[in-house]
């Protein structure tokens, strides 16, 4: 698949047929997505897509790719993109990771800080919140936790564009596909891992930036200062009135962060 | 023919607007429960099945729900364990253990209690549990299917097995199986599979020639399950016959059709089966395989209106109670009632629609889903078992000897053999299967 943007290839690595959409030029930028699967190509991507290679990998069993039957939970995934990371050479990229995306790319840079040049974490899953739980995924309709996902609908003008805009029959069973691997991963301990906040201690030199809206209802906003503390060294900007989607709902003010970030 | 009794023991009080208001009763909360009233209502299903003994029955069920008062019943095990005790002849079928959600060897150890108590009554059913049981029961969704078949191994391997030994699966770790209780009926308890038309179930109970109890689905889908479970048996090398094949239907009798009637709208109480619970609780992300949750959609789909009878309604959706309730007892009551999802009536009148039922799918086993529920009091639900053992059992006895419709204890499902040609004969009317 292709556009004038972006193209979809699937290769062969770590094990696995890994599909990849792919943009732009330049160094790599590795974007880890959330627990429905890629949002899609958004303005956000097109803008850093001017300077960077931007790379999201369709995570396995997510609907896309292949499951691996092997990994069994995030910290296994994060094994996996290691050496995905190793095998295609991309070493030494930045990362930017969302919702259970951002768990993800916390997991592997807790496992190994030095095979990232930077980190974001946007609204990361992963540590239980000191006040508040994760939205349970499972007690409701998908559109109706995406509905939940930004504070104000009308204001988010890329609402719409998620995941394609309307709910096809494809997206339905990518959905299903994406939080039944989702579940497998992290139905218990939900969408945390407790030793994550320790294990994080590994990271101390690495650019880290985290973004969270501080009106998040999928992963409160309480829990961006445990990882803040637990990062040594990182940045913690948080979003008023927004959600749990700051890349589409203050696109400016994130492109900024993210940019002076990789600069 | 096998002929039992059930119900869904629901805690009957729970008020009928909330139930609407949640488009489900999986999720009501259980600030409307009295645990007094609960226990009176605990009581008097006991009482009706021993009653179930005396008027004839050949078998009583019991089958269990957890947070929902849709099944007043969360540990059925507990109360099969009282039956075991208080009833003499009949058999106490559990349909069934929800084994993914269960501790397989304290299960193991439950049933073989029960069996010793019962002298050898026992029949056990192994479910996967409805979706809502994995989320009452934090149980991941995904691993269901690997779960029940784990745990369903592993409880053969404690029935069986000289102890004590060590057991490392990939759900289940035991360091030391040994129990010291085990069935009386060897080298396993008779068991029936409960199903709501799942392809996978039909054949796993197939290739493990248990009986296979339909559970009150549409019968052309049904019908297709029942070939499935046949074919499949045939590749397991035997016919499969009456024995094999069990069907729940409600049914509600009284001393006039129009009584009989009132007294079955109970059945849609709140919603009745329909709004068990909604479609994000009851196909959690990974419950299904694809093909399985299509498969569901249409038996659970009437075939006339199109409309989906299992799943509440979205919760998003505003629900005007007044008219769902006028829906419910109308529409949806009326509808029920067409499609014979529902049987009312006085017992001559009920008998032409069972003998439909026994003709077509020609069940070994018939499993009576008496009325329970809502304004239902204890005495029209024992007047109606009555009317049905002391007028309509009978009657079903005799078509089952002339249609020849032996249930498993009579004929051992999987002991028939193949035609000399290996190609197994039709289990269901041959003229539905035309039509």
């Amino acid at each position: 698949m292709t556009n004038n943007s972006w193209t979809e290839t699937t290769i062969n690595t770590a094990g696995c047929e890994l599909t990849v959409t792919q943009g732009g030029s330049g160094k790599p930028l590795l974007v880890l997505h959330e627990e429905l699967g890629d949002p899609g190509w958004q303005a956000w991507k097109e803008e850093l897509a001017k300077t960077r290679t931007v790379i999201t990998p369709q995570h396995p069993g997510f609907g896309v790719s292949p499951r691996i039957d092997w990994a069994l939970t995030i910290g296994d995934l994060a094994n996996f993109y290691a050496q995905v990371m190793v095998e295609q050479g991309w070493v030494g990229a930045d990362v930017i990771g969302f919702s259970l995306g951002g768990w993800l790319a916390a997991e592997m840079a807790a496992q190994n800080p030095s095979q990232f040049s930077s980190l974001t974490l946007v609204g990361p899953m992963g540590i239980k919140p000191p006040s508040g739980n994760i939205c349970d995924i499972y007690h409701y309709l998908t559109t109706d936790y995406i509905g939940m996902s930004v504070a104000n609908v009308e204001a988010t003008p890329e609402f719409a564009t998620l995941f394609g805009g309307e709910v096809s029959a494809e997206q339905f069973e990518r959905f299903q596909d994406a939080t039944a691997e989702s579940a497998r991963f992290a139905w218990k301990p939900f969408m945390n891992n407790p030793a994550l906040s320790h294990c994080l201690a590994l990271v101390r030199d690495l650019p880290t930036l985290i973004l969270w809206g501080e009106q998040d209802q999928i992963v409160p906003f309480s829990v961006a200062a445990t990882f803040n503390s637990a990062i040594k060294g990182s940045k913690l900007v948080a979003f008023p009135a927004c959600g749990h989607r700051p890349e589409i709902e203050q696109k400016d003010k994130f492109l900024a962060e993210v940019n002076a970030l990789l600069a | 023919m096998h002929i039992t009794t059930f119900t869904e023991r629901p805690y009957a009080d729970v008020p009928e607007d909330e139930v609407i208001k949640n488009s489900s009763f999986f999720g009501v909360s259980n600030k409307f429960l009295n645990p007094a009233r609960g226990g009176e209502l605990f009581n008097r299903y006991l009482d009706e099945k021993v009653y179930a003994e005396e008027l004839g029955y050949d078998g009583v069920m019991l089958n269990e729900h957890h947070a929902n008062p849709f099944t007043l019943g969360a540990v059925m095990d507990v109360e099969a364990a009282i039956l075991a005790r208080i009833t003499s002849k009949v058999k106490i079928a559990l349909m069934g253990n929800p084994l993914p959600v269960a501790d397989p060897l304290r299960l193991a150890e439950e049933l073989a209690t029960i069996d010793m108590i019962s002298g050898g009554r026992l029949i056990t059913g192994w479910v996967r549990g409805a979706g809502c049981e994995q989320i009452a029961n934090n149980v991941n969704p995904t691993y269901n299917r690997e779960r029940f078949n784990e745990a369903h191994d592993f409880i053969m391997q404690a029935w069986s097995k000289e102890g004590p030994w060590r057991y490392e699966g990939k759900h289940y770790e035991y360091r030391h199986v040994n129990p010291w209780v085990k069935p009386i009926q060897s080298p396993i308890p008779e068991t029936w599979i409960p199903s709501l038309v799942s392809p996978e179930t039909a054949e796993f109970a197939a290739r493990n020639r248990y009986t296979y109890l339909a559970l009150a689905t549409f019968l052309p889908p049904t019908v297709e399950m029942w070939n499935l479970f046949a074919d499949t048996a045939e590749k397991e090398g035997y016919q499969a016959g009456p024995e094999c094949f069990g069907y729940m239907q409600k049914v509600v009798c009284a001393d006039t059709e129009e009584e009989a009637y009132e007294l079955g709208k109970n059945y849609v109480y709140g919603g009745g089966q329909p709004a068990f619970a909604r479609p994000e609780w009851m196909f959690p992300a990974g419950y299904n395989s694809k093909a399985a949750t299509k498969r569901m959609a249409y038996a659970l789909t009437d075939p006339e209106t199109n409309e989906a009878i299992v799943s509440g309604k979205d919760a998003s959706q505003a629900v005007n109670v007044a008219a769902m309730r006028k829906y419910n007892h109308e529409v949806l009551y009326e509808n029920l009632l067409r499609n014979r999802q529902i049987i009312t009536g006085t017992p001559e009148s009920v008998l032409p629609k069972i003998r439909h039922i026994m003709e077509t799918l020609r069940p070994g086993v018939f499993s009576i889903w008496h009325i329970e529920g809502g304004s239902t009091t204890s005495a029209q639900s024992m007047n109606s078992m009555k009317l049905l053992g002391e007028n309509v059992l009978p009657q079903m006895r005799e078509w089952a000897k002339e249609l020849d419709l032996p249930g498993p204890s009579e004929v051992k499902p999987g002991s028939r053999k193949l035609p000399a040609n290996g190609k197994r004969d039709p289990v269901v009317d041959a003229s539905i299967e035309a039509a």
